[in-house]
């Protein structure tokens, strides 16, 4: 069954579209990669659907038992937090605020959810460290171990390797292969790494003015909005 | 002046000096750290200048109690800031200076207008630019005013103090998974409009951010979580203005610009004790 539905969404700023006729459908258990050029609009689809922003047109539907708030969310990278005093262990907590157990202080079940997320990412020593210390790839796996609070049904990362290294990029993808593989969590991601999209995904959105919506990665590796590599280089290997 | 420092315990007005002067530091610590961090600091330097013009407007009418008057004005402007800032095409920044200047200049005028006070037009200016000296005069009922409000403050920062660090650390990721944040928003203006209008008696107007931003700064250089920055920025606050009001009492000075020197040493022995800590 769907847990979003994008029925003919269009997007933009003031007036101005970015983005028309978006229409897809996220099912329970699905990777979708949202691929694109450049301020195509991904990063606006991305706050679309955890109701940030309200779509010029259209609607977006929440099916299968989801509630807006089951999206956990890996923002774009921005430097607003990067003077911000909070440890690892305060900012992974922040993600539990609206639980149940979560009324005025954390709960015990909170608490051991902030621990199991940090676990989890693989940070469990980190716990007490200023976040603004680590590098960019711990501080990337924090916020994911956030969004792990959050919810455990879908998660929307907005390009979570960008500015990683290769080793880091490379455990980063591990990581949420683990996390939809293993844990069934279903994932919206933003990227510009094809073969992580091979790699990863169930389905794809290739946004543009007007995007195309593939049920699954074969047809987007046969389409013409698949990137090829000039005659004489090897074409990806996967496709 | 030489009286022992016991002896002045002995006096009621030190006691009320005290009482506000503690609860009224330590709520603009707290709640300093939040706006520091959420760039909303301008916002309080404009609401001090709304506090002072709305005073001059509360003097002008002959008030009983000013901060009848004062409070909702300036809660009001806080909200209105706050709109401006968000959605209309004045950048935040410059729609708080508009208001900031405007208020000041209305108030000036108010006051040289106002014929029950033109014998000392310039005293009562410089009383609520700088903090008044009026504060040792503090009526029991002003006193019981500020604590009430001072005790609701800091409650309800301690009350929401996880959802604040939420909205303050990621507003967006805040909102996404279901916190109101704009609601919180709001609470954080109105109560910046509340905290300035009880500082306004005890420094003045224009010192009022002092007391918001210095602390807060100064525990920034000592600490990196957000609970220890908040406690460090509440202990330092309170210490600076006891230290100020017995400093103000001796030395005979004025109260506000005593408590903000002080405070003002401290942030810089907390920048230089952080400097050595960092090496
Ligand atoms: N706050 C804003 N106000 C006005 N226009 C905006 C705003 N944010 C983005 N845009 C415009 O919307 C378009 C899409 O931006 P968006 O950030 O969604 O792109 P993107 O696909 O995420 O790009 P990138 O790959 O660089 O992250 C861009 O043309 C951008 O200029
Ligand atoms: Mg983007």
């Amino acid at each position: 069954m769907s847990q979003i539905i994008c029925r003919d969404v269009s997007l933009g700023y003031d007036g101005q579209t970015v983005c028309e006729h978006v229409s897809f459908a996220v099912e329970t258990g699905d990777c979708l990669c949202i691929v694109g050029d450049n301020g195509s609009g991904k990063s606006t689809l991305m706050r679309a659907l955890l109701n940030l922003k309200s779509p010029q047109a259209g609607e977006i539907l929440f099916g299968d038992g989801t509630r807006q708030k089951d999206i956990g969310y890996l923002p774009q990278q921005n430097d607003s937090q990067k003077d911000f005093p909070a440890s690892v262990f305060e900012v992974v907590l922040s993600g539990c605020v609206m639980r149940e157990d979560f009324r005025i202080f954390p709960g015990k079940k909170s608490r051991r959810s902030a621990k199991d997320a940090l676990r989890e990412m693989g940070l469990s020593d980190l716990g007490r460290r200023p976040f603004r210390t680590l590098s960019g790839g711990q501080q990337q796996r924090v916020l994911l171990a956030r969004a792990l609070c959050a919810t455990q049904k879908i998660l929307v990362l907005d390009e979570p390797t960008a500015g990683l290294d290769p080793q880091a990029t490379e455990e980063m993808y591990e990581t949420i292969r683990r996390l939809h593989r293993e844990l069934g969590i279903t994932i919206i991601m933003v990227t510009h790494d094809l073969s992580a999209v091979v790699r990863l995904a169930t389905r794809v959105l290739h946004m543009s003015h007007l995007p195309t919506f593939y049920h699954n990665v074969e047809d987007y590796c046969a389409s013409a909005d698949f990137p090829r590599r000039k005659e004489g280089t090897n074409e990806d290997p996967a496709c | 002046m030489k009286i022992p420092l016991v002896e002045y315990f002995s006096y009621p007005f030190v006691w009320y000096l005290l009482i506000v002067g503690v609860l009224v530091s330590l709520c603009a610590a707290l709640f300093g750290v939040v706006l520091i961090l959420k760039r909303f600091s301008f916002i309080g330097d404009g609401l001090s200048h709304v506090a002072f013009g709305a005073t001059a407007i509360a003097t002008a009418l002959s008030f009983t109690d000013n901060l009848f008057l004062v409070l909702p004005i300036t809660v009001l402007c806080a909200v209105l800031l706050l709109k401006t800032g968000q959605h209309t095409r004045i950048k935040g920044d410059a729609a708080v200076a508009v208001v900031s200047v405007g208020a000041l200049a209305l108030g000036y005028l108010i006051l040289s207008l106002n014929p029950s006070s033109s014998a000392n037009v310039a005293g009562d200016v410089c009383d609520s630019l700088f903090g008044s000296f009026a504060i040792l005069v503090l009526t029991p009922f002003d006193v019981w005013v500020c604590v009430i409000l001072s005790l609701v403050v800091i409650g309800l920062f301690i009350l929401l103090y996880h959802k604040i660090f939420a909205v303050t650390f990621d507003e967006d990721f805040a909102r996404a998974i279901g916190v109101r944040a704009s609601l919180y928003n709001l609470f954080l203006a109105v109560i910046t409009a509340v905290i300035i209008v009880l500082a306004m008696n005890l420094v003045g107007s224009l010192l009022i951010s002092a007391l918001i931003v210095f602390p807060a700064l100064s525990a920034m250089f000592l600490f990196r979580s957000f609970k220890k920055v908040v406690l460090c920025s509440a202990i330092l606050s309170v210490i600076c203005a006891v230290i100020g009001i017995f400093g103000s009492l001796m030395l005979a000075t004025p109260i506000g610009p005593t408590i903000v020197v002080v405070d003002m040493l401290c942030f810089g022995l907390c920048f230089l004790t952080g400097k050595l800590l960092k090496k």
